[in-house]
């Protein structure tokens, strides 16, 4: 119990090029507990979401992981065969993307798409599957009625809630949530976060939760990790991160997020450099 | 508020469709661009924002209220000669910085088109000179810059390009929708900062378009909330950001990353039917306005709501 549920050890992660390779993920290590939310920040082209394909073994080429281990449960997922594979993705750690709510079928109905991912990992039945989607639903605060509608008939936040719902719906152990909520305006955004928190205390999963805005991350997770062209260059628990930042690029990226200020004017705050005629 | 304003909207309505299909995009939408001066304008995605800057762009025509350019009716009796007049007033800066450029031209080219077409400079060599002044001012070296394709350039960078090719046309006024948010946070402040110097130096009227209320005020003087396709709260932006009236202004502001507010443990039951409450209350039609403060308005709503 005391182990912790991922383990990230001196990950290598390369993308081939024509003539040698890019090292997007240079020797990262993290581990996630359990029941933990854990973040991964940095600016995009750091290899956040890199890593996330790695967990999930799913790295597209050219990319490909030259070294490291992944231990998932006391598994080392660089072993698994194929087979083995497809029945730890969905069922044991479920995903959500930033355009998750695109990656929903605009053909089929909100049930058939449930029925689909609970039918391929539980073999369930079509009359269990919609159970399961209606109890998923209200789970993430939509009328379970609309088991029976369209995706264009739901609002973008809706949309993004209901590709939670599905994910949650096979109580995976762990979900990466690569910036979930990028494309969605801040009411709705802190709707879905709360919404997570509160399942995550009913359920127990852990998080790895990707994003560039230091600030959501610090609402939202236990431990966060910095990231920086490819390397780790903070980690620690979320007050340090943001009361005590020993890097100097997390204190960077704390100064660059636009807050509200007192008073408008920032044209007259700072004198651009100019490029020198 | 002196001076004339540059634009002005006054009681805009767009409607959609026909008949049972008809959607209400925008009602009652009035303000005023002033040279120098920006308006941002604030709200959720389907709010009715961009809606706003096509109407002013002039790629639709409302269907109630006007569009007013230095006093005269732009809706569509202006004549062509005005018409033409206008657009070459107004320039767009858009939220995709990859799709807003040609991939197969150099950014000089991109620069130079807009420089010879609109006269601004005649003979390859002014040409020449006008984009490179153009890309120093927003902050790109013309020598490295110039001969590059978009590919071969950041997010960051590219904006910086769009903001270079609207400022090539030499607008009077400039509709920014969603100029940052699709670049990384990181780079956000910087390109803010260059629009609201821009503005300043050139004595440009901006419409800063947003979902991203804590970035507003960075740019502009005045703020306009809106909700669907509502002004709820508008005035002084350092009054509307700072003692917000309306629900849904407040709703907005405190939904706003906080880093020092825990999301943990706080369920999440309450702050849901709070928002839903306050969207259905927003969301019906209102004609009363209430004067809150010199340059400070809000729509009224149900009583139980304001506090």
């Amino acid at each position: 119990m005391s182990e912790p549920l991922l383990q990230v050890r001196d990950l290598v992660i390369e993308y081939l090029l024509d003539q040698g390779s890019f090292v997007a993920v240079d020797r990262v290590s993290f581990e996630i507990g359990r029941g933990e939310i854990f973040g991964l920040a940095g600016e995009s082209g750091c290899g956040k979401s890199t890593i996330a394909y790695a967990i999930t073994r799913l790295p597209r080429p050219p990319a490909w992981i030259r070294q490291g281990e992944i231990r998932f449960d006391g598994t080392d997922l660089m072993t698994l065969d194929e087979p083995a594979l497809r029945r730890l993705r969905w069922r044991r750690i479920g995903m959500v993307f930033q355009s998750a709510m695109n990656s929903l079928n605009p053909l089929l109905r909100i049930e058939r798409q449930f029925f689909d991912v609970l039918h391929r990992h539980t073999g369930c039945s079509r009359a269990e599957g919609r159970a399961k989607a209606e109890a998923m639903l209200r789970l993430v605060g939509i009328d379970p009625r609309r088991v029976g509608d369209y995706p264009h008939q739901f609002s973008g936040g809706m949309r993004q809630r209901l590709v939670i719902a599905i994910c949650l719906a096979l109580e995976p152990d762990l979900i990466i949530m690569d910036e979930p909520t990028t494309a969605l305006d801040v009411v709705v955004q802190r709707e879905i976060l709360q919404q997570i928190c509160e399942l995550q205390e009913r359920l127990g999963f852990s998080v790895l939760f990707i994003t560039h805005d230091l600030h959501l991350m610090s609402q939202f997770c236990d431990r966060i990790a910095v990231m920086l062209t490819g390397r780790i260059v903070e980690q620690g628990p979320v007050d340090q991160i943001t009361r005590a930042p020993l890097h100097d690029y997390t204190r960077r990226l704390w100064e660059a997020i636009p807050r509200l200020p007192a008073a408008a004017g920032v044209g007259t705050e700072a004198v651009r450099e100019r490029m020198p005629s | 508020m002196t001076a004339p304003p540059l634009l002005e909207l006054d009681g805009v309505g767009m409607r959609f469709g026909a008949g049972d299909h008809m959607v209400t995009a925008l009602r009652d939408v009035s303000f005023r661009l002033q040279p120098g001066r920006a308006i941002a304008l604030v709200g959720e995605s389907g709010c009715g924002k961009t809606t706003c800057a096509r109407l002013i762009a002039g790629l639709y025509r409302p269907t109630a209220g006007q569009v007013r350019f230095r006093g005269r009716d732009v809706t569509g009796q202006a004549g062509r000669a005005g018409e033409l007049a206008y657009r070459r007033a107004v320039q767009m800066i858009f939220q995709d910085p990859f799709a807003s450029l040609n991939p197969v031209f150099n950014i000089a080219h991109h620069l130079s088109r807009p420089v010879k077409l609109h006269g601004h400079a005649a003979g390859a060599r002014a040409v020449e000179a006008r984009v490179a002044e153009l890309l120093r001012w927003v902050g790109l070296d013309p020598d490295i810059t110039a001969i590059k394709y978009p590919h071969q350039l950041s997010g960051g960078q590219r904006q910086r390009v769009n903001i270079a090719r609207a400022l090539a046309v030499e607008p009077e006024i400039l509709v920014a929708d969603e100029p940052t948010s699709m670049l990384d946070v990181s780079i956000r402040l910087d390109i803010l900062r260059l629009l609201a110097e821009t503005k300043a130096a050139r004595g440009l009227a901006m419409l800063y378009i947003t979902h991203d209320i804590a970035t507003a005020a960075h740019v502009a003087e005045e703020v306009v909330v809106m909700f669907a396709g509502q002004m709820v709260e508008w005035g002084d932006a350092a009054a509307v950001t700072g003692a917000p009236q309306h629900p849904y202004t407040r709703l907005l502001l405190s939904a706003v990353p906080d880093p020092d507010v825990r999301l943990r443990g706080q369920g999440s039951r309450a702050f849901q039917a709070r928002a839903e409450a306050i969207r259905a209350a927003s969301r019906t039609a209102s004609d009363e306005i209430l004067a809150l403060g010199p340059n400070h308005f809000m729509r009224a709503v149900p009583e139980l709501l304001l506090q």
